[in-house]
C-alpha cells in the first residue's frame, strides 16, 4: 500500500532537469495561475460562509434550545399575580436553573425596534414575559404545560421549538450550499487546469516524441508536467487564497452592521482555514494533470 | 539483440515491405541502403520499437516487441542509441544538456559531467557545449545526434541517413567516428544512400554488410554497389 502510495505521489520529486525537457508555455502557465487565483479567491468566501454558517447553527442550536419563553397574558390586576405564581411554579420545576420575569425596561427595549422608543408601554395590554434558563437534561415542557395551565391559566409556554428547528435548518442548508460551492470550485479548477495541461501536453507533442525516444518512461514525461502545473496551481491559488482573506477581513463586521451577512468573517483559528485552499489547489492540479497526461501519453503511443 | 523475423510493414492497407529478417548481432556493422521511399526509415524504427511490425515478429533485447509495455520499449530504448536524419533535438536546451538528455531520463544525470566534456570533445563540439541546437550546422548537429545516440554507452547503434544533409569531409568524419565505436564492441546499423560513404568504410577496414531494401524485400548486397 506504502509502495503505491509512494509511487503514485513519485511524480512530486522533484528533477530540475526533467522539468527543464518541457519549456514553459506561457498560455497555458498564465491559464493555470489565473484560474487558481480566481478559483481560490471564490473559495475563501464560500468557506467563510460555511464557517458562518457553521458557528451560527451551532449558537442556536445551544443558545435556544437551553431557553425558553413563558408568556402571561391576564387581566391587569391579575398579572402581577400570576408572574409570581409562574415564577414560584418555574422555579420548583426539575431542569429548570433560573426563571426570571423581565421588566418593563427590557421588554420596552424588545419591541424599540419594531415601534420605535416612545411607545408607551405600561399604557398598553402587553403579556409579561418570564425568561426561563434550563440545566442538565431539562425540564419536561409536557408535564409544564400542564400544570401550568392548572396554576397559572393565563400562561404560555414557548419552548422556542418552532424557531429554532428552521433556524438551524437554514443555517446547516447554508453550510451544505459552501460546501457544494467549494466542490464546485474545485471540480470547475480541475476541468481548467486539465484543459491547460492537455494544451500545455499538445504544444509539447515534439518534445514528448523526443524524450521518449530517449528512453523516458511515461511517469517522467508526466511528472515534468505534473510538478509545473501542480507550482502554478499552487502559486496561484496562494495569491487567490490571500486575496480573498484579506477581502473577508475588510468586509463590515456583525458588531458594527448588526446583519448576518455583514458579518460573514472567519473568527479564532478558523482565519488559518484559508491556508488549507492552496493545498486542496494543489491536490486538484495534481491528479487532473497526471490524469491528463497519462491519458494523452497513452494516445499519443 | 535485435531481431526481425519475417516481417512485414503496412501503410493503411498498402504494404511496404515483407518477409524482411534482420538480425543485429553484437559487434556487428550493417549498412542499410536502397531507394527513396523503400522503407528504410520505417525498417530502423520497427528496430528500435518505435512503429509495430504489422505481420512477423520484432525481438528487442530478446523480448517480442508486441508484448512489451511502453515503458519496457522506453527502457530497451536505452540500449539503442538513435540518429535520426532530423536529429530530434529540444531546441529550448543546450547541445550539452541535449547530448546528456539519455542520462537525464534514465535518472543518472550526475554521470553526465563524467562523460560529457570528452564525448563533445570526441565529436569535435566542445566549444559548442553551450549554444542552442539551432545555432548549429548541419555537420555540428548530426555530430550532437550521434554524442547523445552514445552517451549512455548503448550495445546498439541506429543511424538514419546521418550524411544525407551534410557534405563529404562532414559525411567521412562522422563515418570515422561510427568505425570507431564499431570497434569498441558496439553493434552499429546505419542507413543511407549514399554508396561512396558505404565504400569508403570498406577502406577503413571494417566487417561491415550491406543490406538494401528494394521491391518490397531485403536482399544481402555486397561493397561493391
Amino acid at each position: 500500500m506504502i509502495a503505491v502510495i509512494r509511487r503514485y505521489f513519485s511524480m512530486l520529486a522533484g528533477d530540475p532537469l526533467a522539468d527543464r525537457s518541457v519549456p514553459p508555455t506561457g498560455f497555458t502557465a498564465n491559464l493555470t495561475v489565473f484560474t487558481s487565483g480566481a478559483m481560490a479567491f471564490l473559495a475563501v468566501f464560500a468557506l467563510a460562509l460555511g464557517l458562518a454558517a457553521g458557528q451560527l447553527a451551532d449558537r442556536w442550536a445551544s443558545e435556544l434550545a437551553r431557553t425558553s419563553t413563558l408568556r402571561i397574558s391576564a387581566p391587569a390586576d391579575q398579572l402581577d399575580a400570576q408572574v409570581a405564581a409562574a415564577v414560584n411554579l418555574l422555579e420548583t420545576t426539575p431542569g429548570v436553573a433560573s426563571a426570571r420575569a423581565l421588566d418593563m425596561a427590557e421588554q420596552q427595549a424588545l419591541l424599540e425596534p419594531w415601534f420605535g422608543p416612545d411607545l408607551p408601554i405600561d399604557t398598553l395590554p402587553i403579556p409579561r414575559l418570564i425568561e426561563v434558563v434550563e440545566e442538565g437534561a431539562g425540564y419536561d415542557a409536557t408535564g409544564l404545560r400542564a400544570r401550568l395551565q392548572a396554576e397559572v391559566p393565563g400562561a404560555i409556554l414557548d419552548d422556542h421549538t418552532r424557531w429554532r428547528e428552521p433556524l438551524v435548518a437554514a443555517a446547516d442548508r447554508l453550510r451544505l450550499l459552501s460546501i457544494l460551492s467549494i466542490a464546485l470550485i474545485a471540480t470547475a479548477t480541475a476541468a481548467m487546469i486539465t484543459l491547460a495541461a492537455n494544451a500545455a501536453l499538445a504544444a509539447n507533442a515534439q518534445v514528448i516524441k523526443v524524450m521518449r525516444l530517449v528512453g523516458a518512461r511515461d511517469i517522467y514525461i508526466a511528472g515534468a508536467f505534473v510538478r509545473r502545473f501542480t507550482i502554478r496551481a499552487f502559486g496561484g491559488s496562494a495569491i487567490g487564497a490571500l486575496a480573498g482573506t484579506l477581502a473577508v477581513l475588510l468586509l463590515p463586521s456583525s458588531d458594527v452592521a448588526g446583519g448576518f451577512l455583514t458579518g460573514l468573517s472567519f473568527s479564532g483559528a478558523s482565519w488559518f482555514a484559508p491556508a488549507s485552499i492552496p493545498l486542496l489547489a494543489a491536490v486538484v492540479a495534481f491528479l487532473a494533470t497526471r490524469s491528463a497526461a497519462l491519458r494523452t501519453l497513452r494516445a499519443l503511443s | 539483440m535485435i531481431e526481425l523475423d519475417r516481417v512485414a510493414y503496412s501503410y493503411g492497407g498498402a504494404e511496404l515491405f515483407s518477409n524482411v529478417s534482420l538480425t543485429l548481432a553484437p559487434g556487428s556493422f550493417q549498412f542499410l541502403t536502397g531507394p527513396s521511399g523503400a522503407g528504410k526509415t520505417t525498417l530502423l524504427k520497427l528496430c528500435y520499437g518505435e512503429l509495430v511490425a504489422t505481420a512477423g515478429h520484432v525481438r528487442l533485447f530478446g523480448k517480442n516487441v508486441r508484448e512489451l509495455q511502453r515503458d519496457d520499449i522506453a527502457l530497451s530504448r536505452r540500449n539503442i542509441g538513435v540518429v535520426h536524419q532530423d536529429c530530434q533535438f529540444l531546441d529550448h536546451l543546450s547541445v550539452a544538456e541535449n547530448v546528456a538528455l539519455p542520462l537525464t531520463v534514465a535518472g543518472r544525470a550526475d554521470e553526465a559531467s563524467e562523460y560529457l566534456e570528452d564525448l563533445l570533445s570526441w565529436v569535435g563540439l566542445r566549444n559548442q557545449a553551450g549554444q542552442r541546437p539551432p545555432e548549429l550546422s548541419g555537420g555540428e548537429r548530426q555530430r550532437a545526434a550521434l554524442a547523445r545516440a552514445v552517451i549512455i554507452s548503448p550495445d546498439v547503434i541506429i543511424a538514419d541517413e546521418p550524411t544525407g544533409n551534410i557534405d563529404w569531409e562532414m559525411s567521412q568524419r562522422l563515418l570515422k567516428l561510427l568505425v570507431e565505436l564499431n570497434r569498441m564492441g558496439k553493434t552499429i546499423l546505419l542507413a543511407t544512400h549514399d554508396l561512396n560513404l558505404i565504400r569508403q568504410a570498406s577502406k577503413m577496414q571494417v566487417q561491415a554488410r550491406v543490406l538494401r531494401l528494394m521491391n518490397q524485400r531485403l536482399h544481402v548486397a555486397g561493397v561493391d554497389l
